[in-house]
Protein backbone atom coordinates (compact mmCIF):
# COMPACT_ATOMS: atom_id res chain seq x y z
CA UNK A 1 0.00 0.00 0.00
CA UNK A 2 1.35 3.50 -1.10
CA UNK A 3 1.22 6.26 1.70
CA UNK A 4 0.88 8.59 -1.17
CA UNK A 5 -0.54 11.93 0.28
CA UNK A 6 -3.22 13.24 -1.64
CA UNK A 7 -4.07 17.03 -2.09
CA UNK A 8 -6.71 17.95 -0.27
CA UNK A 9 -8.24 20.91 -2.33
CA UNK A 10 -8.99 20.44 -5.35
CA UNK A 11 -8.89 23.18 -8.40
CA UNK A 12 -10.28 23.27 -11.52
CA UNK A 13 -8.50 22.79 -14.39
CA UNK A 14 -9.15 25.61 -17.14
CA UNK A 15 -11.36 24.43 -19.61
CA UNK A 16 -11.23 26.73 -22.75
CA UNK A 17 -7.25 27.63 -23.69
CA UNK A 18 -5.29 24.56 -21.76
CA UNK A 19 -1.71 26.34 -22.87
CA UNK A 20 -0.98 28.22 -20.01
CA UNK A 21 1.23 30.75 -22.09
CA UNK A 22 -1.39 31.28 -24.14
CA UNK A 23 -3.74 31.98 -21.36
CA UNK A 24 -1.37 34.40 -20.17
CA UNK A 25 -1.35 36.17 -23.44
CA UNK A 26 -4.61 36.19 -23.88
CA UNK A 27 -5.34 37.77 -20.88
CA UNK A 28 -2.79 40.58 -21.25
CA UNK A 29 -4.08 41.61 -24.47
CA UNK A 30 -7.52 41.59 -23.60
CA UNK A 31 -6.86 43.55 -20.20
CA UNK A 32 -4.57 46.08 -22.76
CA UNK A 33 -7.56 46.27 -25.41
CA UNK A 34 -9.98 47.01 -22.72
CA UNK A 35 -7.63 50.18 -21.13
CA UNK A 36 -7.22 51.61 -24.47
CA UNK A 37 -11.26 50.89 -25.40
CA UNK A 38 -12.08 52.66 -22.17
CA UNK A 39 -9.66 55.44 -22.62
CA UNK A 40 -10.90 56.32 -26.21
CA UNK A 41 -14.05 57.14 -24.51
CA UNK A 42 -15.16 60.92 -24.03
CA UNK A 43 -17.30 61.55 -21.59
CA UNK A 44 -18.63 64.76 -20.88
CA UNK A 45 -19.83 64.60 -17.45
CA UNK A 46 -21.28 68.06 -17.09
CA UNK A 47 -23.99 67.03 -19.95
CA UNK A 48 -24.38 63.55 -18.58
CA UNK A 49 -25.99 64.99 -15.12
CA UNK A 50 -28.12 67.92 -16.88
CA UNK A 51 -28.74 64.75 -19.01
CA UNK A 52 -29.60 62.18 -15.87
CA UNK A 53 -32.15 64.78 -14.61
CA UNK A 54 -34.24 64.18 -18.00
CA UNK A 55 -33.29 60.72 -18.37
CA UNK A 56 -35.42 60.65 -14.80
CA UNK A 57 -38.25 62.68 -16.77
CA UNK A 58 -38.41 59.63 -19.64
CA UNK A 59 -38.87 57.49 -16.71
CA UNK A 60 -41.89 59.42 -15.01
CA UNK A 61 -43.25 59.74 -18.53
CA UNK A 62 -42.88 55.71 -19.39
CA UNK A 63 -44.76 55.46 -15.88
CA UNK A 64 -47.39 57.46 -16.51
CA UNK A 65 -47.73 57.04 -20.38
CA UNK A 66 -49.97 59.48 -22.51
CA UNK A 67 -51.65 57.61 -24.98
CA UNK A 68 -54.21 60.00 -25.92
CA UNK A 69 -53.00 63.78 -26.88
CA UNK A 70 -50.75 62.16 -29.46
CA UNK A 71 -53.41 59.40 -30.28
CA UNK A 72 -54.07 60.43 -33.69
CA UNK A 73 -50.66 60.40 -35.12
CA UNK A 74 -49.70 57.26 -32.54
CA UNK A 75 -52.71 55.66 -34.44
CA UNK A 76 -51.60 56.30 -38.21
CA UNK A 77 -47.99 55.28 -37.77
CA UNK A 78 -49.19 51.82 -36.09
CA UNK A 79 -51.65 51.34 -38.97
CA UNK A 80 -48.87 51.91 -41.41
CA UNK A 81 -46.50 49.74 -39.50
CA UNK A 82 -48.77 46.78 -39.26
CA UNK A 83 -49.81 47.00 -42.90
CA UNK A 84 -46.59 47.31 -44.01
CA UNK A 85 -45.27 44.12 -41.64
CA UNK A 86 -47.96 41.95 -43.13
CA UNK A 87 -47.38 42.81 -46.94
CA UNK A 88 -43.74 42.67 -46.87
CA UNK A 89 -43.87 39.27 -44.98
CA UNK A 90 -46.31 38.06 -47.75
CA UNK A 91 -44.43 39.15 -50.64
CA UNK A 92 -41.08 38.41 -48.84
CA UNK A 93 -41.80 34.53 -48.16
CA UNK A 94 -43.36 34.89 -51.66
CA UNK A 95 -40.39 35.73 -52.80
CA UNK A 96 -38.00 33.69 -50.97
CA UNK A 97 -39.02 30.25 -51.50
CA UNK A 98 -37.99 30.03 -54.92
CA UNK A 99 -34.52 31.69 -54.21
CA UNK A 100 -34.53 28.93 -51.25
CA UNK A 101 -35.23 26.26 -53.61
CA UNK A 102 -32.57 27.45 -56.05
CA UNK A 103 -30.15 27.98 -53.18
CA UNK A 104 -30.41 24.10 -52.10
CA UNK A 105 -27.58 22.33 -53.53
CA UNK A 106 -29.23 19.35 -53.47
CA UNK A 107 -31.99 20.47 -55.78
CA UNK A 108 -30.44 23.40 -57.76
CA UNK A 109 -27.99 22.89 -60.78
CA UNK A 110 -24.06 24.86 -59.85
CA UNK A 111 -25.08 28.22 -61.38
CA UNK A 112 -28.14 28.84 -59.94
CA UNK A 113 -26.87 28.21 -56.63
CA UNK A 114 -24.33 30.38 -56.92
CA UNK A 115 -26.99 33.59 -58.54
CA UNK A 116 -29.12 32.34 -55.13
CA UNK A 117 -26.79 32.22 -52.93
CA UNK A 118 -25.02 35.78 -54.06
CA UNK A 119 -28.51 37.24 -53.70
CA UNK A 120 -28.58 35.85 -50.10
CA UNK A 121 -25.27 36.82 -49.48
CA UNK A 122 -26.10 40.82 -50.62
CA UNK A 123 -29.48 40.86 -48.31
CA UNK A 124 -27.93 39.75 -45.14
CA UNK A 125 -24.89 41.12 -45.41
CA UNK A 126 -26.72 45.01 -45.78
CA UNK A 127 -28.67 47.02 -42.24
CA UNK A 128 -31.95 47.30 -43.10
CA UNK A 129 -31.72 50.83 -42.08
CA UNK A 130 -29.04 51.23 -44.84
CA UNK A 131 -31.51 49.78 -47.38
CA UNK A 132 -33.53 52.04 -46.16
CA UNK A 133 -32.13 55.26 -47.06
CA UNK A 134 -31.57 54.13 -50.31
CA UNK A 135 -34.63 53.50 -50.94
CA UNK A 136 -36.46 56.41 -49.20
CA UNK A 137 -33.96 58.17 -51.71
CA UNK A 138 -35.22 56.32 -54.66
CA UNK A 139 -38.57 55.93 -53.73
CA UNK A 140 -39.71 58.90 -51.52
CA UNK A 141 -40.69 58.72 -47.93
CA UNK A 142 -43.52 56.95 -46.94
CA UNK A 143 -44.57 53.34 -45.55
CA UNK A 144 -43.85 52.21 -49.58
CA UNK A 145 -40.00 52.62 -49.29
CA UNK A 146 -40.40 50.58 -45.98
CA UNK A 147 -42.44 47.86 -47.62
CA UNK A 148 -39.69 47.25 -49.78
CA UNK A 149 -37.27 47.29 -47.12
CA UNK A 150 -38.77 44.51 -44.92
CA UNK A 151 -39.18 42.75 -48.51
CA UNK A 152 -35.85 42.89 -49.22
CA UNK A 153 -34.40 41.84 -45.81
CA UNK A 154 -37.21 39.07 -45.51
CA UNK A 155 -35.68 37.47 -49.13
CA UNK A 156 -31.91 37.01 -46.89
CA UNK A 157 -33.24 35.66 -43.75
CA UNK A 158 -36.24 33.16 -44.90
CA UNK A 159 -34.23 31.89 -47.87
CA UNK A 160 -31.21 31.06 -46.23
CA UNK A 161 -32.77 29.37 -43.61
CA UNK A 162 -35.28 27.17 -46.18
CA UNK A 163 -31.97 26.76 -48.39
CA UNK A 164 -30.01 24.95 -45.27
CA UNK A 165 -33.53 23.12 -44.70
CA UNK A 166 -33.73 21.65 -47.73
CA UNK A 167 -30.09 20.44 -48.09
CA UNK A 168 -30.70 18.93 -44.66
CA UNK A 169 -34.15 16.93 -45.70
CA UNK A 170 -34.00 13.12 -45.45
CA UNK A 171 -32.64 11.49 -48.54
CA UNK A 172 -34.21 8.72 -48.65
CA UNK A 173 -37.63 9.66 -48.93
CA UNK A 174 -36.70 11.98 -51.64
CA UNK A 175 -35.33 8.88 -53.35
CA UNK A 176 -38.52 7.38 -52.99
CA UNK A 177 -39.86 9.60 -54.74
CA UNK A 178 -37.69 9.51 -57.87
CA UNK A 179 -37.53 5.88 -58.10
CA UNK A 180 -41.51 6.26 -59.08
CA UNK A 181 -40.22 8.45 -62.18
CA UNK A 182 -40.79 11.37 -60.93
CA UNK A 183 -40.60 14.43 -62.63
CA UNK A 184 -38.11 17.49 -61.06
CA UNK A 185 -41.55 19.32 -59.77
CA UNK A 186 -43.15 16.50 -58.37
CA UNK A 187 -40.15 15.73 -56.81
CA UNK A 188 -40.38 18.86 -54.78
CA UNK A 189 -43.91 18.51 -54.46
CA UNK A 190 -43.89 15.06 -53.06
CA UNK A 191 -40.24 15.03 -51.00
CA UNK A 192 -39.53 17.95 -50.19
CA UNK A 193 -42.60 20.57 -49.54
CA UNK A 194 -43.81 18.41 -46.71
CA UNK A 195 -41.07 17.87 -45.38
CA UNK A 196 -40.20 21.49 -45.02
CA UNK A 197 -43.05 22.70 -44.91
CA UNK A 198 -43.82 23.07 -41.37
CA UNK A 199 -40.38 25.10 -40.27
CA UNK A 200 -41.45 26.66 -43.20
CA UNK A 201 -44.56 27.94 -41.67
CA UNK A 202 -42.95 28.75 -38.39
CA UNK A 203 -39.85 30.46 -40.24
CA UNK A 204 -42.57 32.71 -41.79
CA UNK A 205 -44.01 34.05 -38.11
CA UNK A 206 -40.99 34.17 -36.71
CA UNK A 207 -40.11 36.67 -39.36
CA UNK A 208 -43.13 38.86 -38.94
CA UNK A 209 -42.64 39.25 -35.45
CA UNK A 210 -38.87 40.71 -36.91
CA UNK A 211 -40.24 42.82 -39.47
CA UNK A 212 -42.92 44.77 -36.92
CA UNK A 213 -39.88 45.00 -34.97
CA UNK A 214 -37.73 46.18 -37.60
CA UNK A 215 -40.72 48.60 -38.65
CA UNK A 216 -40.57 50.48 -35.85
CA UNK A 217 -36.78 51.62 -36.38
CA UNK A 218 -36.78 51.82 -40.21
CA UNK A 219 -39.27 54.88 -39.76
CA UNK A 220 -35.74 56.98 -38.39
CA UNK A 221 -35.05 57.79 -42.02
CA UNK A 222 -37.91 58.10 -43.30
CA UNK A 223 -39.89 54.98 -44.37
CA UNK A 224 -43.19 55.17 -42.16
CA UNK A 225 -43.88 53.35 -39.56
CA UNK A 226 -44.69 54.29 -35.81
CA UNK A 227 -40.39 54.85 -35.95
CA UNK A 228 -41.28 58.22 -37.41
CA UNK A 229 -44.29 58.83 -34.72
CA UNK A 230 -41.39 57.80 -32.33
CA UNK A 231 -38.76 59.87 -33.37
CA UNK A 232 -41.27 63.46 -33.53
CA UNK A 233 -41.88 62.22 -30.08
CA UNK A 234 -38.27 62.49 -29.02
CA UNK A 235 -37.33 64.93 -30.99
CA UNK A 236 -39.98 67.41 -29.43
CA UNK A 237 -38.94 65.66 -25.38
CA UNK A 238 -42.52 64.82 -25.31
CA UNK A 239 -41.24 61.76 -22.88
CA UNK A 240 -44.82 60.84 -21.93
CA UNK A 241 -46.31 59.97 -25.44
CA UNK A 242 -42.42 58.52 -26.64
CA UNK A 243 -42.90 55.90 -23.24
CA UNK A 244 -46.68 54.82 -24.68
CA UNK A 245 -45.30 54.40 -28.22
CA UNK A 246 -42.56 52.07 -26.34
CA UNK A 247 -44.98 50.59 -24.09
CA UNK A 248 -47.78 49.71 -27.53
CA UNK A 249 -44.27 47.98 -29.58
CA UNK A 250 -43.60 46.02 -26.35
CA UNK A 251 -46.81 44.79 -26.32
CA UNK A 252 -47.47 44.14 -29.55
CA UNK A 253 -44.49 42.65 -29.50
CA UNK A 254 -45.16 40.31 -26.87
CA UNK A 255 -48.72 39.46 -28.34
CA UNK A 256 -46.83 38.34 -31.82
CA UNK A 257 -44.28 36.38 -29.69
CA UNK A 258 -46.88 34.13 -27.57
CA UNK A 259 -49.21 34.32 -30.77
CA UNK A 260 -46.73 32.55 -33.08
CA UNK A 261 -45.93 30.07 -30.90
CA UNK A 262 -48.97 28.95 -30.10
CA UNK A 263 -49.68 29.44 -33.80
CA UNK A 264 -46.87 27.19 -34.52
CA UNK A 265 -47.56 24.02 -32.01
CA UNK A 266 -51.15 24.06 -32.99
CA UNK A 267 -49.88 23.87 -36.88
CA UNK A 268 -46.98 21.30 -35.98
CA UNK B 1 -68.92 -10.67 -51.10
CA UNK B 2 -69.79 -7.45 -52.54
CA UNK B 3 -67.07 -5.30 -54.07
CA UNK B 4 -66.29 -2.11 -52.25
CA UNK B 5 -67.27 0.82 -54.47
CA UNK B 6 -67.90 4.31 -52.39
CA UNK B 7 -64.46 4.63 -51.71
CA UNK B 8 -62.59 7.35 -54.27
CA UNK B 9 -60.45 5.79 -57.27
CA UNK B 10 -58.33 8.47 -56.90
CA UNK B 11 -55.83 8.96 -54.30
CA UNK B 12 -56.38 12.43 -52.51
CA UNK B 13 -53.64 14.00 -49.43
CA UNK B 14 -56.51 15.80 -47.37
CA UNK B 15 -60.05 15.26 -46.69
CA UNK B 16 -62.60 17.44 -48.31
CA UNK B 17 -63.12 19.02 -44.66
CA UNK B 18 -59.73 19.63 -44.16
CA UNK B 19 -58.88 20.81 -47.76
CA UNK B 20 -61.99 23.51 -47.65
CA UNK B 21 -60.32 24.66 -44.53
CA UNK B 22 -57.13 25.09 -46.31
CA UNK B 23 -58.39 26.99 -49.36
CA UNK B 24 -60.44 29.22 -46.84
CA UNK B 25 -57.18 29.94 -44.36
CA UNK B 26 -55.69 30.89 -47.62
CA UNK B 27 -58.16 32.88 -49.20
CA UNK B 28 -58.29 34.98 -46.00
CA UNK B 29 -54.57 35.45 -46.12
CA UNK B 30 -54.64 37.09 -49.61
CA UNK B 31 -58.01 39.38 -48.34
CA UNK B 32 -55.87 40.08 -45.83
CA UNK B 33 -52.79 40.99 -47.62
CA UNK B 34 -54.99 43.18 -50.19
CA UNK B 35 -56.58 45.18 -47.48
CA UNK B 36 -53.32 45.80 -45.80
CA UNK B 37 -52.18 47.05 -49.25
CA UNK B 38 -54.80 49.43 -50.16
CA UNK B 39 -54.18 50.71 -46.43
CA UNK B 40 -50.36 51.52 -46.84
CA UNK B 41 -50.67 52.43 -50.67
CA UNK B 42 -53.25 55.29 -49.54
CA UNK B 43 -51.07 58.16 -49.52
CA UNK B 44 -48.05 56.49 -52.03
CA UNK B 45 -47.38 59.23 -54.62
CA UNK B 46 -46.82 56.74 -57.51
CA UNK B 47 -45.08 59.14 -59.22
CA UNK B 48 -41.94 58.95 -57.53
CA UNK B 49 -42.30 55.35 -57.52
CA UNK B 50 -42.62 55.03 -61.18
CA UNK B 51 -39.79 57.53 -61.05
CA UNK B 52 -37.31 55.19 -58.41
CA UNK B 53 -35.44 53.18 -61.47
CA UNK B 54 -34.42 56.87 -62.66
CA UNK B 55 -33.45 58.20 -59.41
CA UNK B 56 -31.35 54.92 -58.76
CA UNK B 57 -28.74 55.30 -61.98
CA UNK B 58 -29.03 58.71 -60.65
CA UNK B 59 -27.38 57.67 -57.03
CA UNK B 60 -25.23 54.90 -58.83
CA UNK B 61 -24.28 57.48 -61.00
CA UNK B 62 -23.15 59.96 -58.85
CA UNK B 63 -21.89 56.87 -55.79
CA UNK B 64 -19.32 55.98 -58.68
CA UNK B 65 -16.04 56.48 -58.21
CA UNK B 66 -15.49 56.27 -54.82
CA UNK B 67 -13.72 58.54 -53.12
CA UNK B 68 -10.65 56.38 -51.17
CA UNK B 69 -8.69 59.10 -49.93
CA UNK B 70 -11.49 59.70 -47.27
CA UNK B 71 -10.53 56.27 -46.09
CA UNK B 72 -7.72 57.32 -43.31
CA UNK B 73 -10.48 59.98 -41.84
CA UNK B 74 -12.33 56.94 -41.22
CA UNK B 75 -9.93 54.79 -38.98
CA UNK B 76 -10.81 56.59 -35.74
CA UNK B 77 -14.53 56.25 -36.31
CA UNK B 78 -14.35 52.61 -37.10
CA UNK B 79 -12.23 51.96 -33.82
CA UNK B 80 -15.27 53.92 -31.61
CA UNK B 81 -17.24 51.73 -33.45
CA UNK B 82 -15.67 48.74 -32.80
CA UNK B 83 -15.40 50.03 -29.30
CA UNK B 84 -19.45 50.32 -28.99
CA UNK B 85 -19.81 46.94 -30.09
CA UNK B 86 -17.36 45.96 -27.57
CA UNK B 87 -17.52 47.47 -24.83
CA UNK B 88 -21.28 47.46 -25.27
CA UNK B 89 -21.44 43.76 -25.45
CA UNK B 90 -19.09 43.23 -22.58
CA UNK B 91 -21.42 45.56 -20.13
CA UNK B 92 -24.72 43.92 -21.46
CA UNK B 93 -23.19 40.05 -20.58
CA UNK B 94 -22.20 41.02 -17.02
CA UNK B 95 -25.79 42.32 -17.05
CA UNK B 96 -27.94 39.75 -18.66
CA UNK B 97 -26.06 36.79 -16.75
CA UNK B 98 -28.25 37.46 -13.33
CA UNK B 99 -30.90 38.05 -15.22
CA UNK B 100 -30.84 34.71 -16.54
CA UNK B 101 -30.24 33.05 -13.40
CA UNK B 102 -33.40 34.89 -11.96
CA UNK B 103 -35.68 33.76 -14.95
CA UNK B 104 -34.48 30.10 -15.05
CA UNK B 105 -37.26 28.03 -13.88
CA UNK B 106 -35.02 26.07 -11.68
CA UNK B 107 -32.09 28.62 -10.42
CA UNK B 108 -35.35 31.31 -9.99
CA UNK B 109 -35.20 32.38 -6.20
CA UNK B 110 -38.65 33.18 -6.04
CA UNK B 111 -40.96 32.27 -8.70
CA UNK B 112 -43.96 34.17 -8.42
CA UNK B 113 -42.00 37.73 -7.78
CA UNK B 114 -38.49 37.55 -9.43
CA UNK B 115 -39.14 35.59 -12.04
CA UNK B 116 -42.02 37.50 -13.88
CA UNK B 117 -39.72 40.55 -13.30
CA UNK B 118 -36.55 38.98 -15.25
CA UNK B 119 -38.93 37.99 -17.99
CA UNK B 120 -40.34 41.64 -18.60
CA UNK B 121 -37.14 42.59 -18.53
CA UNK B 122 -35.81 40.26 -21.78
CA UNK B 123 -39.04 41.17 -23.51
CA UNK B 124 -38.62 44.99 -23.17
CA UNK B 125 -34.93 44.40 -24.04
CA UNK B 126 -35.61 42.52 -26.72
CA UNK B 127 -38.36 44.56 -28.43
CA UNK B 128 -36.90 47.74 -28.95
CA UNK B 129 -34.30 47.91 -31.49
CA UNK B 130 -30.92 49.21 -30.31
CA UNK B 131 -31.19 52.33 -32.22
CA UNK B 132 -34.16 53.39 -30.41
CA UNK B 133 -32.09 52.54 -27.09
CA UNK B 134 -29.68 54.93 -28.84
CA UNK B 135 -32.67 57.78 -29.73
CA UNK B 136 -33.32 57.89 -26.44
CA UNK B 137 -30.20 57.76 -24.81
CA UNK B 138 -28.96 60.17 -27.49
CA UNK B 139 -31.63 62.79 -25.94
CA UNK B 140 -30.70 61.54 -21.92
CA UNK B 141 -26.98 61.56 -22.15
CA UNK B 142 -25.99 63.59 -25.05
CA UNK B 143 -24.45 62.17 -28.14
CA UNK B 144 -21.02 60.45 -27.85
CA UNK B 145 -19.86 56.53 -27.59
CA UNK B 146 -21.24 56.24 -24.66
CA UNK B 147 -24.82 56.69 -25.51
CA UNK B 148 -24.29 53.77 -28.02
CA UNK B 149 -22.41 51.64 -25.68
CA UNK B 150 -25.31 51.63 -23.59
CA UNK B 151 -27.79 51.15 -26.38
CA UNK B 152 -25.90 48.44 -27.11
CA UNK B 153 -25.34 46.89 -23.60
CA UNK B 154 -29.56 47.04 -22.72
CA UNK B 155 -29.89 45.82 -26.16
CA UNK B 156 -27.99 42.40 -25.35
CA UNK B 157 -29.52 42.03 -22.27
CA UNK B 158 -32.58 40.72 -23.69
CA UNK B 159 -30.45 38.22 -25.76
CA UNK B 160 -27.97 37.06 -24.18
CA UNK B 161 -30.91 36.63 -21.34
CA UNK B 162 -33.07 34.95 -22.67
CA UNK B 163 -30.57 32.21 -24.60
CA UNK B 164 -29.13 32.04 -21.78
CA UNK B 165 -31.69 30.95 -19.26
CA UNK B 166 -32.97 28.65 -21.83
CA UNK B 167 -29.30 26.99 -21.51
CA UNK B 168 -29.67 27.18 -17.76
CA UNK B 169 -33.20 25.36 -18.13
CA UNK B 170 -31.80 22.46 -19.91
CA UNK B 171 -28.87 22.00 -17.77
CA UNK B 172 -28.64 18.36 -16.63
CA UNK B 173 -30.02 17.52 -13.30
CA UNK B 174 -28.08 14.80 -12.67
CA UNK B 175 -24.54 16.40 -12.60
CA UNK B 176 -26.44 19.04 -10.11
CA UNK B 177 -28.01 16.43 -8.23
CA UNK B 178 -24.36 14.79 -7.61
CA UNK B 179 -22.86 18.12 -6.62
CA UNK B 180 -25.83 18.54 -4.09
CA UNK B 181 -25.26 14.76 -3.04
CA UNK B 182 -21.55 15.83 -1.65
CA UNK B 183 -23.28 18.35 0.55
CA UNK B 184 -22.02 21.51 -1.65
CA UNK B 185 -23.67 24.89 -0.64
CA UNK B 186 -26.06 26.61 -2.83
CA UNK B 187 -23.01 28.85 -4.62
CA UNK B 188 -20.81 25.60 -4.56
CA UNK B 189 -23.65 23.78 -6.62
CA UNK B 190 -23.96 27.08 -8.94
CA UNK B 191 -20.25 27.08 -9.82
CA UNK B 192 -19.59 22.90 -10.14
CA UNK B 193 -22.75 21.82 -11.49
CA UNK B 194 -24.32 24.46 -13.21
CA UNK B 195 -21.85 27.08 -14.86
CA UNK B 196 -19.47 24.30 -16.34
CA UNK B 197 -22.54 23.43 -18.18
CA UNK B 198 -23.60 26.14 -19.39
CA UNK B 199 -20.09 27.48 -19.75
CA UNK B 200 -19.78 26.81 -24.08
CA UNK B 201 -23.29 28.05 -24.78
CA UNK B 202 -22.20 31.43 -22.66
CA UNK B 203 -19.50 31.58 -25.05
CA UNK B 204 -21.25 31.09 -27.94
CA UNK B 205 -23.97 33.44 -27.26
CA UNK B 206 -21.39 36.04 -26.26
CA UNK B 207 -19.38 36.11 -29.30
CA UNK B 208 -22.60 35.51 -31.71
CA UNK B 209 -24.27 38.68 -30.03
CA UNK B 210 -21.12 40.42 -30.29
CA UNK B 211 -21.23 39.87 -33.87
CA UNK B 212 -24.69 41.22 -34.35
CA UNK B 213 -23.09 44.32 -32.27
CA UNK B 214 -20.88 44.87 -34.51
CA UNK B 215 -23.14 45.02 -37.22
CA UNK B 216 -25.65 47.16 -35.41
CA UNK B 217 -22.83 49.66 -34.30
CA UNK B 218 -21.92 50.92 -37.28
CA UNK B 219 -25.35 52.52 -38.10
CA UNK B 220 -25.71 53.87 -34.48
CA UNK B 221 -24.18 57.08 -35.44
CA UNK B 222 -26.97 57.69 -37.34
CA UNK B 223 -28.70 58.97 -34.37
CA UNK B 224 -25.93 60.73 -33.10
CA UNK B 225 -24.32 57.63 -30.92
CA UNK B 226 -20.94 58.21 -32.25
CA UNK B 227 -18.70 55.51 -34.16
CA UNK B 228 -18.72 55.00 -38.56
CA UNK B 229 -22.33 55.77 -38.54
CA UNK B 230 -21.62 59.50 -37.68
CA UNK B 231 -19.70 59.89 -40.61
CA UNK B 232 -22.50 58.10 -42.91
CA UNK B 233 -24.82 60.54 -41.30
CA UNK B 234 -22.30 63.61 -42.62
CA UNK B 235 -21.82 62.32 -45.94
CA UNK B 236 -25.45 61.72 -46.84
CA UNK B 237 -26.20 65.02 -45.32
CA UNK B 238 -23.88 66.99 -48.05
CA UNK B 239 -24.78 64.79 -50.80
CA UNK B 240 -21.49 63.64 -50.67
CA UNK B 241 -22.48 60.32 -52.52
CA UNK B 242 -18.55 59.15 -53.74
CA UNK B 243 -18.05 59.28 -49.56
CA UNK B 244 -21.01 57.34 -48.85
CA UNK B 245 -19.78 54.47 -51.09
CA UNK B 246 -16.15 54.24 -49.11
CA UNK B 247 -17.91 54.11 -45.42
CA UNK B 248 -20.89 50.96 -46.96
CA UNK B 249 -17.56 49.12 -48.57
CA UNK B 250 -16.05 49.68 -45.13
CA UNK B 251 -18.86 48.76 -42.75
CA UNK B 252 -19.38 45.28 -45.41
CA UNK B 253 -16.10 44.50 -45.11
CA UNK B 254 -16.05 44.64 -41.00
CA UNK B 255 -19.22 42.86 -40.85
CA UNK B 256 -17.68 40.11 -43.24
CA UNK B 257 -14.55 39.95 -41.14
CA UNK B 258 -16.47 39.63 -37.52
CA UNK B 259 -18.88 37.64 -39.02
CA UNK B 260 -15.70 35.31 -39.93
CA UNK B 261 -14.24 35.86 -36.34
CA UNK B 262 -17.35 35.15 -34.99
CA UNK B 263 -17.78 31.54 -36.61
CA UNK B 264 -14.30 30.73 -36.27
CA UNK B 265 -14.30 31.19 -32.48
CA UNK B 266 -17.72 29.59 -32.28
CA UNK B 267 -16.85 26.37 -34.21
CA UNK B 268 -13.52 26.20 -31.25
CA UNK B 269 -15.49 26.22 -28.65
CA UNK B 270 -18.35 24.28 -29.31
Amino acid sequence: MSDQSYPTTWRRPPQIVTNRRWRLALQIGILVYLVLAVGSIEVDWERVSIGLERGQRFVMGFLQPDFTSRWGDIYRGLIESLTMTLTSTVVGVLISVPIGIGAASNLAPAWIYYICRSIIAVSRALQEIIIAIFLVAMFGFGPFAGFLTLSFATIGFLAKLLADDIEEIDEAQAEAVRATGASWWQLVNYAVQPQVMPRLIGLSLYRLDINFRESAVIGIVGAGGIGATLNTAIDRYEYDSAGAILLIIIGIVMVAEYGSSYLRKFLQ
Amino acid sequence: MTEITHYSQTWAHRTPKARLFLWAGWAALVALFVWCWQLMTANTIWAFVWDAPRQAADIGSRMMPPRLSYLPELLVPLWDTLNIATLGTIAGVIMAVPVAFLAARNTTPSARILRPIALFIIVASRSINSLIWALLLVAIIGPGILAGIVAIALRSIGFVGKLLYEAIEETDARQIEAVEATGASATQVLSYGIVPQIMPAFWGISVFRWDINIRESTILGLVGAGGIGLKLQASLNVLAWPQVTVILLLILGTVVVSEWVSAKVRRAII
